[in-house]
């Protein structure tokens, strides 16, 4: 279950691209913008450097991710700190491995899970919303009960009969994380859209007999992207979270492989011992990424409102 | 707890020392009330007995990890509720320090000849909390109350198992529950009839199914009886206060027939749902005990705190088992591959390295600290790791694998910091040792019990507590027939044996046997025996330390002070 | 409006006894019962317990039962873990602690977080925005985990100012540490969510035409901007309402204070059925009532908007 590191690459040039889109001027508009904008582009930096190290990290551990370190096990208060003596550079876990490499590890399952989960939310919950929104009457009540059913139902449930039907491997981790993250951005998109449908513009539209998926992905879409990546850019690090539960009830990341959220957690239990190191590192990385998220998605609204100057 | 084995009576007894019978209780508490403390400037008064100065504030703060499951003793079926229970109520019997029998609302009783009547003579001065006298009546009616299908007791086995007349009839609905073998000859006088002659009948008594129950409150609020408001209890303390999931406060019950000996005033306990939150919460002085500690914890708070930390022996067993069934992989069909897995199991690294509580490494499924269990001297436990090593990567050469035909397999076990850190350890030392692929799976609990129980697993985690202090309570669950045979191992011979010991004197030498062809089969991998690791503050004395079965009371502890 | 209320307080029928159906079916299909320990009990035992909870009637009567129980006498049946307490007892003692601090913590959050949304719109990347941004971003870095632990660490150990945990009827001192672990979340994603529609709505064409008619500042912001850049708030505060309500596992879990989410989580790894399904019910209300008061405020916002 080592992380495709093709897929992580692929996110960072996408987001990369994001940030450089040629053709239509509005999009090099946007792009103009974006780049810009210091902030935002240095979350991009930050974030690429990230990736950059989950994929040359590696070649410098000295250890791989499960290798029990049986000299340092039993005394990772005195032995498990950082050094690089011992060639644990981010220290050792409870059981003596190697840090450095379970971070890079840990790095990819979760970059790919909160990457994944925003983009389920994104496409479905954009579209699920907008839908409802749109359409109103009571194609838009029945929609909004489901949501309201599936927000409701016990959802570790879901994720237990997953894991007794399916088995466990990280495409359903995924299909886990997918079930729920979609379930609010669709509520923000039905918010947002109900205004929209009523501007100007729209009703243009439709007196002028285009169709209502048109006008859906044409113009009401493009005006809800503002809120939506900047929701998106709120939802991963939740995202991220959420992984350790479903991990916990045994469907997702399963040992010795890891995620941010096992590392943390593990880390928050040991912080009254003094491994302090062992929340450092994953924290570090994990607020990193956040700040990143949040930064870039803050400047790519920006960049994208077609109304700010 | 697994039902008792009726028949294994004799070696039971042999472990418990008895003290009751005499219907003086002089041995079991002075009382002191002679010795009026002098009073002493600021602190509390002296300890009657010890003299040592008290603590002004007499309140014993605990931790629960959990809610308790009931406060009815009838009901209750989690070791936290049996605490609680056992201050609020008084049962025939109880325990001092060591674990001996002391007398509870009974202050003497007879056995017959044949050890199949029992009857026990009762205390004039016990009484409910509310006043009411404590009566003979009160023990059957919260007797028939334990067996009676309707109140449905998750603990009504152990009524069965404790062989009264009518009682397996009775939950099985086939006969009226008034004719259970227990009957009140007069208010002060109980007697039972057991189907099976039992020498260990009166150790039963200090379980919290047989305590009494009052039937008048009972029957006014019935499920509500128990909240703090309604209760009416007998035991050294009353429920004051009841909020699930966050604390309890039991106080002195002033009706207690040994109350001026009491000295805690009271019990609060406090539900954190997070050990190594309870553990700050200890040293920020807001608990004065702490049942458990971390995993991996104890060696370094014994040496932060060497007077408040305490590692007794616990009946105990951690292991894996193999699935023998056709579900299972055909390697582990393969004796070799399973004495292999388990010789490359250096269990020292396990006990001395991550679990770091004083576990005894185990090489044996029951444990030595049993009553009577003469550990045998199984080959692999008198090796060197080294030694056993060098012969596990010969057995499974010998079975066919190596590194061109890697021995692959699933092993299972609860979502649990500990379990993962041992399964972990394992998975290792197979790797490196034996080049072994083994993937690690955990499960959510239940999900595990049922997976594990349908043999859907390949090699998965097991534990077992003993429920009385003698080895078949561990060695009944490797019989064929065993329901708790999750592997499915079964042996013909070990079997016989058992079966055999049921009728022996002195079954020892079978279990010693049995621990030989196991050793040999390795149905199991043994990988430690567990023990308490609690933590006590230094002003709190009386503790029962000695009480292997862990019963404590508060009405016997008391707070020094500092 | 009323007959829109109405209608939709209709249609919480359905829904409902939809989520109940679903929950219940789930709830039984997942491995293991409320009776599954290491120690199985013996049959006869077991079946005597089932008899008493009626686990050994077939599925649809139960769910007929239940539902028959809830509407005849508003009995959600006793719980099959805590065996003293009734469902309803539960809830009873456990949502007034979860509501209390999630209130606080949601106001908390919302003043805040709009605040500072507020004042970083209006200083579009300027080094207010940044402050502002930092801060919310300095209040979510750490996950609520993390922080409560810290917090005890710190407040409980170190300094010896806070009890460690607890709820003793909400004692101001019990309820500091939850209220900071749980709102610092909401707060960021509030004030991140404010400044984005606040930005959108400060260049819209009317907030312009205000602009250019020389309306105080103040007033502009004030009375023209402020409310319809709080729709996607709005939108957002409906679930997160929900969630603050229904309470955080990790808040009861650290500071055993004793509200819902643990009684939840617990209640689920023990399939205390009726546990279960009395929060997952009010669960399911309190997202049907919020989001039918969202909607409400929806069209107080704009008056355009229609259903």
């Amino acid at each position: 279950m080592i992380v495709n590191q093709k897929k992580i690459e692929g996110v960072a040039e996408s987001l990369l691209d994001s940030a450089e889109v040629k053709g239509r001027s509005l999009w090099a508009d946007a792009g103009r913008r974006f780049v810009r904008n210091k902030a935002a582009v240095g979350g991009v930096i930050a974030l690429a450097l990230i990736v950059l190290f989950t994929l040359i990290g590696p070649s410098f551990a000295q250890w791989s991710n499960e290798e029990i370190d049986w000299a340092v096990l039993g005394q990772v208060k005195t032995m498990g700190a950082p050094s690089f003596e011992s060639g644990h550079y981010f220290g050792t876990d409870d059981l003596g491995r190697d840090l450095y490499s379970r971070v890079i590890q840990g790095t990819g399952v979760s970059l790919m899970v909160g990457f994944i989960g925003s983009i389920v939310a994104v496409i479905v919950g954009t579209l699920y919303g907008a839908i409802a929104g749109y359409a109103g009457g009571r194609l838009d009540n029945f929609m909004m009960r489901m949501v309201d059913i599936f927000m409701s139902v016990p959802y570790m449930f879901v994720l237990i009969l997953l894991l007794v039907i399916f088995g466990r491997s990280l495409n359903m981790l995924f299909i886990g994380i997918g079930l729920i993250s979609w379930l609010d951005m669709s509520r923000i998109v039905r918010g947002q859209t109900l205004t929209i449908k009523n501007k100007e513009y729209i009703e243009a539209a439709i007196a002028s007999g285009v169709s209502n998926f048109t006008i859906i992905t044409r113009h009401i879409v493009p005006n809800l992207l503002g809120i939506v990546i900047v929701y998106a850019s709120l939802l991963i690090p939740g995202l991220i979270l959420t992984e350790s539960f479903i991990s916990f009830l045994g469907l997702g990341v399963q040992e010795p492989n890891t995620s941010w959220g096992a590392l943390i957690s593990e880390g928050a239990k040991s912080m009254q011992y003094g491994t302090l190191w062992q929340i450092g590192f994953p924290l570090f990385f994990f607020v990193v990424t956040l700040f990143s998220m949040f930064f870039i998605g803050d400047g790519l609204r920006d960049a994208l409102d077609p109304k700010d100057r | 707890m697994t039902p008792f084995k009726k028949t294994l009576a004799a070696a039971l007894v042999s472990s418990a020392v008895f003290m009751v019978g005499c219907s003086n209780d002089e041995a079991a508490k002075p009382a002191e009330e002679a010795k009026a403390p002098e009073a002493e400037v600021k602190t509390g008064p002296t300890h009657p007995v010890t003299g040592e100065v008290l603590a002004a504030d007499q309140t014993f703060t605990y931790w629960d990890l959990d809610e308790v499951s009931s406060h009815d003793p009838q009901i209750v079926e989690d070791v936290a509720g049996s605490y609680r229970v056992r201050n609020l109520f008084e049962g025939l019997l109880n325990q001092d320090a060591d674990g001996n029998l002391v007398p509870g609302v009974a202050e003497s009783y007879e056995a017959s000849e044949d050890k199949k009547t029992y009857t026990f003579n009762l205390r004039k001065d016990a009484k409910w909390s509310n006043g009411d006298p404590v009566t003979a009546g009160d023990f059957v009616y919260a007797w028939q109350r334990a067996v009676d299908p309707e109140t449905a007791s998750p603990y009504a086995w152990f009524m069965e198992i404790m062989s009264i007349v009518n009682g397996a009839e009775i939950i099985a609905g086939e006969a009226p529950v008034d004719s259970l073998g227990v009957e009140a000859v007069d208010d002060y006088t109980l007697k039972v009839e057991l189907t099976d002659s039992l020498p260990y009948f009166p150790m039963m008594v200090v379980h919290t199914t047989t305590f009494p129950a009052h039937k008048a409150t009972i029957e006014e609020f019935g499920a509500d009886w128990t909240k703090p408001e309604h209760m009416v209890s007998n035991g050294a303390y009353t429920l004051a206060d009841h909020v699930v999931n966050e604390r309890s406060e039991m106080v002195r019950n002033p009706m207690y027939w040994d109350n001026d000996n009491t000295i805690i005033e009271k019990i609060v306990s406090i539900v954190v749902p997070d050990e190594n939150q309870a553990l700050i919460r200890y040293k920020a002085d807001e608990f004065d005990w702490l049942e458990t500690v971390p995993t991996g914890q104890f060696k370094s708070l014994k040496a932060e705190f060497p007077t408040e930390t305490y590692a007794t022996p616990r009946l105990c067993s951690y292991y894996y088992t193999f699935n023998m069934t056709d579900s299972g992989p055909e390697a582990f069909q393969d004796v070799r591959v399973r004495q292999a897995l388990s010789y490359a199991i250096d269990r020292d690294v396990i006990t001395g390295q991550i679990l770091q509580g004083g576990q005894p490494s185990a090489y044996t499924f029951t444990p030595e600290a049993t009553a009577g269990f003469q550990v045998p001297s199984v080959p692999y436990a008198t090796m060197t790791q080294a030694e056993r090593d060098a012969k596990a990567v010969e057995l499974l050469a010998e079975a066919g694998y190596g590194p061109e035909n890697p021995l692959k397999f699933n092993m299972l076990y609860n979502t649990s910091d500990s379990h993962k850190q041992i399964a972990t350890a394992m998975s290792q030392m197979w790797k490196a040792k034996l080049g072994v692929e083994a993937t690690m799976n955990n499960m959510e609990w239940k999900t595990f019990l049922t997976e594990r129980g349908e043999q859907n697993f390949e090699l998965a985690r097991g534990a077992w507590c003993g429920d009385y202090n003698e080895a078949s309570t561990f060695l009944d669950l490797l019989r064929t027939s065993s329901g708790y045979n999750d592997g499915k191992y079964s042996n013909a011979e070990v079997d016989r044996l058992m079966d055999e010991a049921k009728t022996m004197a002195d079954p020892n030498a079978n279990y010693t046997a049995i621990e030989q062809i196991l050793a040999e089969d390795m149905p199991i991998i043994p990988i430690y025996h567990y023990s308490f690791n609690m933590m006590l503050k230094d002003t709190v004395k009386g503790w029962p330390v000695n009480n292997i079965e862990g019963n404590w009371y508060a009405k016997d502890l008391y707070k020094v002070a500092e | 409006m009323f007959s829109f209320i109405a209608k939709r307080l209709l249609t919480a029928i359905p829904t409902l006894l939809i989520l109940i159906v679903v929950s219940f079916l789930l709830m039984h299909s997942a491995p293991g019962g409320p009776f599954t320990s290491e120690r199985k009990l013996p049959p006869q035992v077991e079946a005597n317990i089932n008899a008493k909870y009626g686990l050994d009637k077939p599925l649809p009567t139960q769910i007929f039962n239940y539902v028959k129980g809830i509407v005849v006498d508003f009995d959600f049946g006793p719980s099959f873990r805590y065996k003293d307490r009734s469902v309803n007892d539960l809830i009873e003692d456990g949502f007034p602690v979860t509501i209390t601090y999630g209130l606080i913590s949601a106001l908390v959050a919302v003043l805040v977080g709009v605040s500072l949304g507020v004042v970083a719109a209006l200083n579009q990347n300027t080094w207010k925005d940044y402050t502002a941004l930092s801060f919310t971003f300095t209040a979510q870095v750490l996950p609520n985990f993390v922080m409560a632990p810290l917090l005890v660490l710190l407040f409980t150990l170190k300094l010896g100012w806070l009890p460690g945990g607890g709820w003793e009827g909400g004692k101001p001192q019990y309820i500091i540490m939850p209220v900071i672990a749980l709102s610092t979340s909401y707060m960021a994603t509030i004030a991140r969510i404010t400044r984005s529609s606040m930005l959108e709505v400060l260049n819209s064409n009317f907030i312009r035409t205000a602009k250019a008619k020389g309306l105080p500042h103040n007033r502009i912001i004030f009375k023209h901007a402020l409310k319809p850049a709080m729709l996607p708030v709005l939108s957002y505060l409906g679930p997160a309402m929900v969630g603050l309500l229904t309470g955080s596992v990790v808040i009861d879990m650290y500071f055993s204070t004793g509200g819902i989410g643990v009684l939840f989580v617990n209640g689920a790894l023990n399939r205390d059925y009726s546990t279960i399904m009395g929060i997952t019910i009010l669960v399911g209300v309190l997202t049907v009532l919020l989001n039918l008061l969202v909607d409400v405020l929806y069209a107080w916002i704009d008056p355009k908007i229609r259903y």
